[in-house]
Parts: structure tokens; sequence; C-alpha cells
């Protein structure tokens, strides 16, 4: 399986420079304290939002200057293109990391609704690769608790959220594979990708 | 299925467990990569699935979810989870696990006496939320590997471990053994009517991976085995990939 083989390699590299990283950890590394304040923040804003009563569209532009403040959008949006990036030039990244912003900004803003009367609760955090693993259980109306694991760094030059993981279920991961079929349906041409993200989600 | 019958095959596992010696078994390794090698058929069942959610499921689910108001699907979700519990309980000492076991079964009688027959989960309002299981997960406690991504027809995505395993939790369910005929009819329809509840109350996720993703089988497949795979870890998060190091570390 060419698959498999892949990801065995990226893992090998990415043990090894996990090691090197860690020998440097001390110098940029956020820690516990730091991202779990962040998440609480971000939460914090997230429900003010929900709780403001606006309309659906006022609602995700303020969502969206959430994400922009709290996320790493750039690194979620270059890992989300995969390996299509390498190949692609900086004017065509830069558009793709715009579109992929709205894209997102929609996709998973429309789905806060379903946090209405919730809550968060943050319950402890670990450094795990340079990153901080910041777990919370969130508790929403009619369902049992579930856990979200929020992953912080700094190594875009502040804290930030890179990656939320509920229940297992890895929110970059998912839309790697998003992006990917997408790309793929496309015939690769990251430009018709770019076009078509602008509107989806 | 009588109740004789259950009770032969219930009283049958308990010996082989017994037998096999619960403390001889290594829980079956978890992969990472997703193993489909049936993927052509499994996209001919998910097309079936799809077609069923949309004429079917779906309209029931947001019928169901729009007549009955949210307090009583609440309930009705709840009875059915609490009549999950004996089968869990099963598992949980088919694992040799007894605390969850304990838990669940003081869960059980916590919902059954003071939350009105399950209608009012007074357990997870006073932190004793479900240690859901089944016998997909007794399986891999047992060492059996997950098998084969499958997709079934109506259930949706699994494994052929857990497909097995959901054939025997239907045939060894405890309950099987306490009700008949329409009691029995009761409970499956308390069951069916808590999954209309899930599909409504999950509809925007369930919506967004079925019909608004560019490949909803390539995603529910990816969904449901990165959560089973959590479930089956107990919890515990796997070894994520560092995006700043693929980004920016040595390419």
């Amino acid at each position: 399986m060419v698959e498999t083989d892949k990801l065995n390699r990226r893992s090998v590299v990415a043990g090894l420079s996990a090691l090197v990283g860690l020998a440097a950890a001390p110098a940029w590394a956020v820690s516990g304290a730091q991202a779990e304040k962040l998440v609480q923040s971000a939460v914090a804003d997230i429900n003010k939002i929900i709780a403001s009563g606006k309309s659906e569209s006022a609602m995700l532009r303020d969502f969206e200057r959430v994400f922009s403040r709290y996320a790493d959008v750039n690194i979620i949006a270059l890992t989300t293109l995969g390996p299509a990036r390498r190949s692609a030039s900086l004017s065509q990244v830069a558009a793709y990391t715009n579109a992929f912003k709205a894209y997102f900004t929609r996709k998973y803003g429309r789905r806060f609704r379903e946090f209405v009367g919730g809550e968060i609760q943050v319950n402890g955090s670990r450094s795990a690769r340079g990153a901080v693993e910041v777990k919370s259980t969130a508790k929403l109306q009619g369902s049992a608790p579930f856990n979200v694991t929020w992953l912080v760094s700094d190594k875009s030059g502040s804290p930030k959220i890179f990656n939320i993981i509920i229940e297992g279920v890895n929110t970059l991961t998912s839309e790697r594979a998003e992006i990917g079929a997408m790309l793929d349906k496309r015939g690769g041409d990251l430009n018709r990708l770019t076009k078509d993200l602008a509107k989806a989600g | 299925m009588s109740k004789r019958i259950s009770k032969n095959i219930f009283q049958g596992l308990l010996a082989i467990t017994l037998v096999a010696g619960l403390s001889a078994c290594t829980p079956a390794p978890i992969p990472n990569e997703i193993n489909d090698p049936n993927e052509a058929g499994n996209r001919d069942t998910h097309a079936v699935n799809i077609d069923v959610d949309r004429a079917i499921v779906r309209p029931t689910a947001n019928a169901y979810g729009t007549v009955i108001p949210e307090p009583v699907r609440n309930a009705i979700g709840n009875a059915a989870s609490n009549l999950n519990l004996p089968g869990m309980v099963f598992n949980n000492l088919m694992q040799a696990r007894f605390d969850d076991a304990a838990a669940n079964t003081f869960r059980f009688l916590l919902n059954t006496t003071l939350g009105f027959a399950g209608i009012v989960d007074v357990a997870t309002e006073a932190g004793l939320p479900a240690r859901a299981t089944d016998f997909g997960e007794t399986l891999h406690v047992w060492g059996v590997r997950e098998g084969n991504y499958l997709e079934l027809p109506l259930v949706g995505p699994s494994t052929e471990r857990h497909a097995f395993g959901r054939v025997v939790d239907t045939v060894v369910n405890p309950l099987n053994l306490v009700f008949g005929g329409m009691d029995r009819t009761i409970l499956t329809a308390t069951g069916v009517a808590a999954r209309f509840g899930d599909r409504y109350r999950y509809s925007d996720l369930v919506d967004s991976i079925l019909y608004e993703s560019e490949d909803g089988y390539a995603q529910a497949r990816l969904l449901y085995l990165q959560n089973r795979r959590f479930q089956l870890r107990d919890g515990a998060e796997q070894e994520f990939f560092d995006p700043y190091e693929d980004i920016y570390g040595g390419n």
C-alpha cells in the first residue's frame, strides 16, 4: 500500500524532527496556562456571539473575526492544500488561503448554533511536540458530554489554535481529505478549486 | 427469537468467556490507516443509503423533530440509552472491565428508579456519564482485529468486527430475557424513535457530510474510523501530526 509507506516515511521524518524540536523547545514553546487561557477566551467569545441573537450573516462576520484572532489560518489552509502547495505559485497559494478562510468560516460558523445553551469546560493541558493539547468537555443540551481537544502552538509568532479534535475526529485531517477530493475532482486545477471554494461551504 | 434461545446463547457466551480465561487476552492493535479493499462495493451501499436517507430517514426525522417537542424527544432518547445499559454491562463483564460494569449498573439502577424508568438521565447530571461499549469492543479486547472497513445497509459506516458485534449485541441483549411480545415491540420502537431523534439533532452535521461534502463516502469513513478507534483507545488521543513540521520543516 503506497499510502501507508508514505505515512510511515512521514512519521519517521516527523519523529526525528520532534527529537530535534525537543532540544529547542524551551525557546518557543507555548505554556499550558497560556494555551488554556487562549481556549477559554475563544470559547467565551464564541458564546458571546451565539448569545447576541444577531442574524446568521452578522454572526458569521463576528465568527470570522474570532477565527482570525484565535486560529492559525495560514497553517490550516496550507495543511489542507497538501502536496499541491509545492507546485503552486505564491499568488496561487495566497488566493487559495483567502478562499479557504471564507469557506471554513461559513462551514463551521453555521454549525455554531448547535452550541446554543451549551458550555465548554476546560479540564487541563499537556505539552506534545512543541504544541499544547488543551482538553475540554463540551456539554450541549440534550446530548451526552463529549471530549474536545484543542491544539495550540506559537510557531506562527503568537499562540494560536491550529487543530480541534472532537471525540477523536481530527478537523485538520478531515478537511485535508475534503480539499483533496475537491482538487481531484477538478483535475488538480488549483485555480478552479480556489474559485469554487469561494462559493462552497 | 424466543426467550429460551436468547438464554441459551447468553449462557453459552458466558461459558466461552470463562473457559477462554479473561486474563489471557491481549487487545488487538489499533491501526491508523484506512483498510478498505472492498471500496467499490461499499460505495454502492453508500449510494443506496443516501437514497434511503433522502427518501425516508431524513424526512421522517424532520417530521419527528418538528412534531414531537424537544423535552419528549430527550426523554425518549434517555429511555433508549437506559435500555442499552444491561447489554453494555454484559460487555463490560466480558471485557473483564469490572469498574465500568459497576458504573453502568449503578447508572442503570439510578436512572430506572430516580429517573422514572430512564426518561430522566439523573446519573449523567450526578457526574456518572455512560461508559458506552458493545460486543465489537469486546472482540477488540479479546484480540480480534478490526477487519476491513464495511458500510452496512441502513446502519452506515462499520468494520467487519463491529458489524459482527452488532449482530451479537442484538441476539444476546439481556433485556431479551425479560421482555417478550408486545413489550419487545415497544422496546424496538423506542430505539428506532431515538435514532430518528439523533438524525434530527445532528442534522446539520449529517447533512454536511452526506450532501454537502465533495466525497461524502470518504468523509463518513474517516469520521467513523477516527471516532471508533478513539473509543477503543478509551479516549486517549493519538500522536497528532505536526502541520508546522510539514509546512516549514525540511521541504
